[in-house]
């Protein structure tokens, strides 16, 4: 079997089965959260782990996919669902002009051109109070499919209802993502990010993909950040803050950012974490320090990736 | 079909090739030696545009190529394979050679890919493992193999024995030489003066960013100041 048919059978059984072990329904809403965050991680891997980009401002791409969810029922009378998609072709949008110009920057500057990016979203965000009230949040209309269920007989409560529709999304999004891997524009992307001259010599045009690498990975964030605005029927600009993009990179960077399966169990250890260790609270961001730092020097392809390897080893 | 008048480059305040003049024609092989830092590299980089041009043109089969940028050049059917061996060395060997093919998407990728393993047996035997792991020698190969999945008509070879055991490079210059047989034209740039004169129809003698002499390969190699300069004899 290919990875491909690895990774998402596993995660689908990961999606149906672990229901059966969750002793109450908060489990399904921790559940769904981490769903949420694997669908910005994984785009996260085609950024970073495909084409060898950095961005330290992807919240602020999850910041628009909410508050579109909040605003655009509201001032547009567009059903929440739509407004999801129109939050990702805004995201796509911002993304594709934002990244002509900075996507020619490598390393820090990339990331700190990114970071100023996703600071300028949340501030937008946060002071613009006539139309996104404030750092105080907003309310976020009903997505209305689990009525729909409910009419159609099957019944699920609220949070196995984000759970299961989650898990979905998640799965075509890894889908998505693992058929991008072994397409030509994904072949292309892993080449420029070996050497970018040698993938000009063979006729790729590296500030085009680069452009779209980021693009993709900005319609994941917004599409991530749309997800829990509806769930929590409520959105505060730190969706769009520093330290969310931090996580997403964090979470990538540690599960193992070459691949789609290694960014989601980095999400998952991530997102279970701060619910495991709430007596940490307080040192949340510390941790998340230490957790990257401690990576970078004992894991450079992250924890699935290492795991795998020593396994490997153990073996001959 | 390769035509270079007058070419200027500089890195920064540096000029490092004073107005090179140079000409490739259709189905030759052409070699450029020279010692290190003579500019080599620098005019093959010029070639495949990843280097600026601050002077002269670069005309290639009939077209002004000075200014077209890097990643259409081969779509013009001028292919390269960079120095150092810069094969995706986190990708397959497979995929190395599709990568070549980039720019088509037709029957003739999977025709050329079958070549490239007939001319490659070794590659044949590798094409599911990482590129990372072939040995110096089937590196070059695979660079070799993946600019001609590019279907060029002329192909720039940076310093295909550098580093490579002295059998190997014996079999790199037979596969440059085969590339005749190919309706390839090569512009081969080299260290190892006597092989690539060796196969080479004509020559240029770089120093210091100037061409010195140019001449049929054999007259070079018979050359006493070559001979003296170039190849230890």
């Amino acid at each position: 079997m290919t990875t491909k048919r690895v990774t998402l059978l596993i995660l689908a059984i990961i999606v149906i089965a672990s229901p059966f072990f969750f002793p109450s329904n908060y489990y399904y809403r921790v559940g769904s959260l981490i769903f949420v965050n694997g669908l910005a991680v994984t785009g996260m891997v085609i950024l970073i782990g495909y084409a060898g980009q950095i961005s330290l401002g992807h919240a602020g791409f999850a910041g628009i996919g909410g508050y579109a969810c909040a605003l655009a029922p509201v001032h547009l009378g567009l059903h929440p669902g739509l407004a999801a998609i129109l939050g990702a072709a805004i995201s796509g949008a911002l993304a594709w002009a934002v990244g002509r110009p900075v996507l020619r920057l490598k390393g820090y500057y990339l990331a700190v051109a990114t970071l100023g990016l996703g600071i300028l979203v949340s501030m937008v965000l946060a002071n613009e109070a006539w139309l996104t009230r404030g750092p105080d949040g907003i309310e976020v209309p009903d997505l209305g499919l689990n009525d729909l269920l409910e009419a159609v007989g099957i019944d699920l409560s609220n949070s196995q209802f984000w759970y299961f529709f989650s898990g979905l999304v998640l799965v075509i999004g890894a889908w998505v993502a693992l058929n991008l891997y072994d397409s030509p524009t994904g072949r292309a992307l892993r080449a420029l990010h070996g050497s970018e001259i040698a993938a000009r010599t063979v006729g790729i045009d590296v500030a085009r993909l680069k452009l779209q690498a980021f693009v993709i990975s900005a319609i994941y964030a917004s599409l991530s950040g749309s997800l829990l605005a509806l769930q929590n029927k409520f959105i505060t600009p730190d969706v769009a803050g520093f330290m969310h993009s931090i996580e997403m990179v964090t979470m990538a960077v540690l599960g193992g950012v070459g691949s789609v399966l290694g960014a989601f169990f980095g999400a998952t250890i991530l997102t279970t974490l701060p619910q495991v260790l709430t007596v940490f609270q307080e040192y949340e961001q510390i941790l998340l320090g230490l957790v990257m730092m401690l990576c970078m020097i004992f894991m450079r392809e992250g924890l699935l990736p290492s795991i795998l390897r020593a396994l490997r080893g153990k073996d001959k | 079909m390769l035509n270079v008048e007058g070419l200027r480059s500089r890195y920064g305040r540096i000029e490092v090739l004073h107005g090179i003049d140079l000409a490739v024609n259709s189905g030759e092989i052409v070699t450029v030696v020279g010692a290190n830092g003579a500019g080599k590299t620098t005019l093959l980089r010029c070639l495949s545009g990843v280097q600026p041009v601050t002077g002269g043109t670069i005309t290639f089969r009939g077209e002004n190529f000075t200014t077209v940028p890097a990643y259409k050049r081969l779509g013009h059917g001028l292919a390269q394979s960079p120095e150092g061996r810069q094969i995706f060395t986190n990708l397959t060997v497979e995929e190395n050679l599709r990568l070549g093919a980039f720019l088509y998407v037709d029957d003739r990728v999977e025709k050329d890919m079958a070549n490239a393993f007939a001319m490659f047996p070794i590659l044949k035997e590798k094409r599911n493992l990482v590129a990372g792991g072939l040995s110096g020698g089937q590196q070059q190969m695979l660079a070799i193999a993946r600019a001609l999945m590019g279907r060029p008509s002329c192909l720039l070879l940076d310093e295909p024995s550098m580093g490579l055991a002295p059998i190997i490079v014996a079999q790199i210059f037979d596969v440059v030489k085969s590339m005749r047989d190919l309706d390839v034209t090569v512009l081969l740039v080299e260290q190892n003066a006597f092989g690539a004169l060796k196969i080479a129809d004509r020559g240029y003698v770089l120093e210091t960013g100037r061409v010195t002499m140019e001449g049929a390969a054999e007259e070079l190699i018979a050359d006493p100041r070559i001979r003296e300069a170039y190849l230890g004899i």
